[in-house]
């Protein structure tokens, strides 16, 4: 089997260049997606490719082209909204949940909103406050929305397509740090990926690390680290954020009894927090110790690099959090 | 009412807009009634004293154009021709309402007729109908998207959005401003700076008229003039309609921020009294086609009742249905 | 005649003031007609009748707070007869109360077995709980780990089943037992066999001599590093009596003695900062006492590199414990659990004995057989010692 190495960013761009030849109702609709090529450069040349109509620069009005996403899934086509990042997300707050998310339901069933919504998320590039959060577990709260994190070359590649398949709308978070990371994608004829399932990144027997986006590749050198010492860590990449596969998550702590979660949102009621109490819920006795979670600290994040990484997760304090686990 | 438009309504035009005012005026008052007496909850917004605008404007559009309106939907559900049972239904959340009872009073859908509700949120259906329109537009489908809102939208970031893409994109979008004066209890000088909601849409380059919104031919002349240049292909267009609710906001609004003499005063311009008045006048009904009228919708209305009345309750079991599509039964919209 | 209640005007509205009536009893009433004022938290709203009638008697006054839903006048029909005394309706059952309430179908909880219940005072981690409730171990006779939890490692060394996968599990790098969780297993092993096995002790001293001088003879001719040790010659002996002893050979479990198929004799080794651990050598009848040597100096290293097989400390089948050189004459040695026997060796040291009435010096060692009472008793044990004892004595035929 041959793979080729490509960027996670390559991945994005062959994902939806994919989709707009093979679904004439499927169009990109965001800010700097055509001309300028992508904020994160994910659709260059596609405006060449497939014209103003499909390729479709709008305002700065997330609200606004949202909302017309929204309705345009209503009417018939399959919009792939491109949010910049999840920081501008908070602007169209108001057409995701009081819109996409309750169309179904409020209709009694008679509407589907088969819209995507991508946006570039986290922290780890100095860009402070505003341009650094990771709110994905808001969005994840939601009942009648689909919250994915693509982690991988594969994911990135293949979730679009299943995204779009999907008849409700499906929210894709792509961690801007992620962009430039190269990596194997086997060749195949099918690279579509499916959306609701967790993914065993790493197998092993004495402790399990669940994480998701961002911190994956953090997690996964933690692993490494403790492998070192002779602890043998199982890796979970949640892949789905909403709907969360337990049954992936539950299986493991069956073999481990310990856990620790990373999350790069806030420790405060967030994701952690979720699937903690899911694991206390349904794998209380597997558990021989409490769940720990690895978040990022009660702080907006900070503008130096070493206050931003003394505030987000990293692979150190991950295998910290394990050792303290395994201390017990 | 000038002699122009007399000679462009006929009889049965004549009877179709009186009897569908009366039939909200009189479906209205019952639900005032029904909510009184506790058989609907929630929020319930009353459309007495605008019927003009829902009847007026849904008389120039067609059964596949879309119609996005507000929480003070109920006149433009029964105008667009959703059975008034299903309406009722709803509102009392039983299975037989137009949304399955899961919406009520404020989220009216109906697919069948192209009625994408009921929205709750100030402004918040305005981006729906922009991406409608859009859509229509980009599958070539000559089909007109009309939306109604309140002039209190006008304040809203949404609604500038909304404007400035179906202009720039020159959408097929009828947006109609129902300017009633009051955005719940603020009246409209004390809410806006640029008070003409025609100006706003001006400004962004969107033709538009000025219409008296208690005046049902003339609301209806308007909106067919304007879905006739949308379908011409220019882009979007926008009326401002001068109304006036007679009730308060909702039901539980001692109305403080109202003096009396000014409802009464456009009491007396009422789009029933009104356009009762001038059929008599100039013959084209007669007292008893309107007491037909009125016992027609008597019927209608009781019947509807009757139908939420024995329709059923959906069963606890199915509380999370309809959350998620599923997946075998995947609607295509078109 | 019908029933003008106190309207609901909102959700949150759960009574009203009437503040006036606007209509007097007798006068005619119109759909529509302001009939009264309702003072309520949002402020004083008119409220309306929804019938044409006349308006036949009030019920309540100005000033009373009134519920939403009570009546507060009655309204005859244009046309009806006059006032007539009918019963109340009854209020009609709120549409609410219509609804079918049935019960929400809980989602299915796993299935809890009956776990102990928590004690006070004992902290208990979830899965130690379920295993110590699998293995009908009462948790308030395990010891807690150094945190003061009894987790699982504690419940696992209790039931004597392999340890915890960190001391099992073949490591990439050797990375050594951890002296911490070890010294837990064996405290807790201690502690179970103090609290269950009734202990008997049998005692011989042995003469060593023939078995040293057997031993030089051999070793004269060998390099040092194939020197055999007296600790060979002697596990085989112990093995081959086991062997012959098949009552104490094996497990007590569940109330029964349950002989074992193999001879399997664990050794005691110490490994610094643990204590003594005891991996057993496997079929140890069957192997020659070179065979035996070699074996017994792999797992001394084993034990002490930490690369035990978890077969090795879970298989053993009776133990021996050889004190060596320089320690003490003897000792009372403890069964490990499951196990229903143990041989205790003292040192070896030279001593008077007496041979065919004359007091002479000779090399001895004191031997301390203990077996579980409820598998063997003392008879038996001397009998098992006296049998070792001649093999001993005989080092050639080992």
């Amino acid at each position: 089997m041959t793979a080729r190495t490509i960027t996670y960013r390559d991945a994005v761009h062959e994902a939806l260049r994919e989709a707009l030849r093979g679904d004439e109702r499927v169009f990109l609709m965001g800010e700097d997606v055509g001309y300028y090529g992508g904020a994160y450069a994910c659709s260059k040349g596609l405006i060449q490719e497939f014209g103003e109509e499909r390729i479709r620069d709008t305002p700065l009005s997330e609200s606004g082209f949202v909302g017309a996403g929204i309705g345009a899934a209503l009417g018939g086509m399959r919009p792939i909204v491109e949010i910049m990042t999840v920081n501008f997300s908070l602007l169209a707050l108001d057409q995701i949940v009081n819109n996409a998310a309750t169309l179904r339901h409020m209709s009694g069933g008679q509407l589907s909103v088969p819209l995507v919504i991508r946006m570039a998320t986290g922290a780890g590039r100095q860009l402070a406050a505003q341009h650094s959060h990771s709110l994905e577990c808001w969005f994840a709260h939601v009942p009648g929305i689909k919250v994915v994190a693509p982690a991988t070359i594969k994911d990135a590649r293949g979730m679009l397509s299943t995204a779009l398949a999907d008849p409700d709308p499906v929210i894709i978070f792509e961690h801007a740090t992620l962009y430039n990371e190269q990596g194997e994608l086997p060749e195949t004829d099918d690279y579509a990926m499916e959306i609701e399932s967790a993914r065993i990144s790493r197998a092993g027997g004495d402790i399990t690390l669940i994480t998701y986006g961002g911190s994956l590749q953090k997690t996964m050198a933690a692993a490494e680290d403790l492998a070192t010492d002779g602890v043998d860590c199982e890796v979970i990449d949640l892949r789905s954020l909403r709907p969360i596969d337990d049954a992936t998550i539950m299986a493991s702590l069956a073999k481990t009894h310990r856990a620790v979660i990373v999350d790069e949102g806030w420790r405060s009621v967030g994701l952690a927090a979720e699937i903690s109490a899911r694991i206390t819920e349904q794998a209380f006795f597997d558990l021989d110790g409490p769940v720990a979670r690895v978040c990022s600290a009660e702080v907006p994040i900070p503008y130096p690099r070493h206050l931003e990484m003394a505030a987000t997760p990293q692979p150190d304090k991950i295998a910290a959090a394990a050792r303290e686990v395994l201390r017990r | 009412m000038s002699a122009d438009n007399q000679v462009s309504l006929s009889r049965a035009e004549a009877m179709a807009l009186l009897g569908q005012m009366i039939l909200i005026r009189r479906f209205e008052e019952k639900c005032a009634e029904l909510y009184s007496a506790q058989k609907i909850r929630g929020f319930l917004h009353l459309y007495i004293g605008e019927e003009a605008n829902a009847v007026g404007v849904m008389r120039a559009l067609s059964p596949d154009d879309a119609v996005v309106a507000t929480y003070r939907e109920h006149g433009h559900a029964l105008a667009r021709g959703l059975p008034p049972g299903e309406v009722m239904a709803e509102m009392y959340g039983k299975a037989g309402g137009s949304s399955r009872g899961r919406g009520g009073s404020m989220h009216i859908f109906d697919k069948k007729h192209r009625f994408y509700g009921g929205n709750a949120i100030v402004g918040g259906g305005l981006p729906l109908a922009v991406g409608l329109a859009l859509a229509d537009k980009m599958q070539k489908l000559n089909r007109v998207t009309c939306c109604f809102f309140g002039e209190g939208a006008a304040a809203e970031g949404e609604f500038h959005e909304s404007m400035n893409l179906a202009a720039l994109w020159q959408l097929p979008v009828l947006f109609v401003c129902e300017n009633n004066g009051y955005a719940m209890g603020t009246g409209l000088s004390r809410s806006e700076s640029e008070t003409s909601i025609l100006q706003h849409a001006k400004s962004y380059r969107i033709t538009g008229e000025d219409v008296d919104g208690m005046d049902v031919v003339a609301v209806r002349a308007a909106a067919l003039s304007a879905v006739g240049a949308i379908r011409n292909g220019g882009g979007p267009r926008f009326l401002e309609n001068k109304t006036y609710r007679f009730r308060p906001h909702s039901m539980f609004d001692p109305d403080l921020y109202r003096q009396k003499q000014e409802i009464a005063q456009w009491k007396t311009r009422g789009p029933v009294v009104q356009f009762s008045k001038w059929v008599i006048e100039t013959q084209l009904l007669s007292q008893s086609d309107i007491d037909g009228l009125e016992e027609e919708a008597a019927r209608t209305i009781d019947e509807a009742v009757r139908y939420a009345e024995e329709s059923p309750w959906e069963p606890e079991e199915d509380l999370e249905r309809d959350v998620y599509t599923p997946r075998k039964v995947e609607e295509t919209a078109r | 005649m019908s029933e003008f209640r106190m309207p609901s005007l909102g959700a949150d509205m759960e009574s009203g003031r009437l503040v006036e009536w606007l209509k007097s009893p007798g006068t005619e009433v119109e759909r529509g007609d302001i009939i009264a004022v309702v003072d309520t938290q949002k402020g004083a709203i008119e409220i309306e009748v929804f019938e044409d009638g006349v308006l036949e008697e009030i019920l309540a006054e100005p000033g009373e707070e009134i519920p939403v839903g009570r009546t507060l006048a009655y309204i005859r029909a244009p046309g009806e007869p006059g006032r007539e005394q009918r019963a109340a309706e009854k209020p009609k059952p709120e549409s609410e109360a219509e609804s079918p309430h049935t019960p929400a179908t809980a989602k299915p909880t796993p299935s809890a077995t009956a776990y102990p219940p928590s004690i006070p005072g004992i902290h208990m981690t979830p899965a130690a709980r379920r295993l110590a409730a699998e293995h009908q171990v009462d948790p308030s006779t395990l010891k807690a780990g150094p945190d003061g939890v009894i987790g699982l490692s504690e419940v696992q060394a209790a039931i004597g089943a392999a340890p915890t996968p960190l001391e099992a599990r073949p490591k990439p790098k050797a990375r050594g037992i951890d002296p911490v969780e070890m010294r837990r297993a064996i405290a807790a092993a201690m502690m179970r066999a103090n609290r269950e096995i009734p202990h008997y002790y049998v005692t011989s001293t042995i003469d060593m001599t023939p078995m040293m001088n057997w031993l030089s003879a051999r070793n004269a001719e060998r390099a040092i590093e194939d020197r055999l040790l007296y600790a060979a010659p002697l596990l085989r002996a112990v093995a081959l009596s086991f062997a012959k002893f098949p009552d104490l050979n094996g497990t007590f479990e569940k109330g029964a003695f349950v002989p074992a198929d193999r001879v399997n004799i664990g050794m005691a080794i110490a490994v610094r900062g643990c204590g003594l651990i005891t991996p057993a050598i496997l079929d140890a009848d069957r192997h020659d006492v070179d065979t035996l040597m070699t074996k017994l100096n792999d797992l001394v290293k084993r034990a002490r590199a930490g690369g035990l097989r978890s077969s090795e400390l879970s298989m053993g089948t009776a133990t021996l414990t050889n004190l060596g050189d320089r320690t003490a004459d003897g000792l009372m040695p403890i069964i490990f659990p499951p196990q229903v026997a143990i041989v205790g060796c003292g040192q070896i040291s030279e001593r008077p004995w007496v041979v065919k009435g004359e007091v002479v010096a000779r090399q001895l060692m004191e031997m301390t057989f203990a077996g579980d009472h409820r598998a063997s008793d003392g008879r038996r044990g001397a009998q098992f010692l006296s049998h070792l004892a001649s093999l001993l004595g005989k080092p050639e035929g080992l």
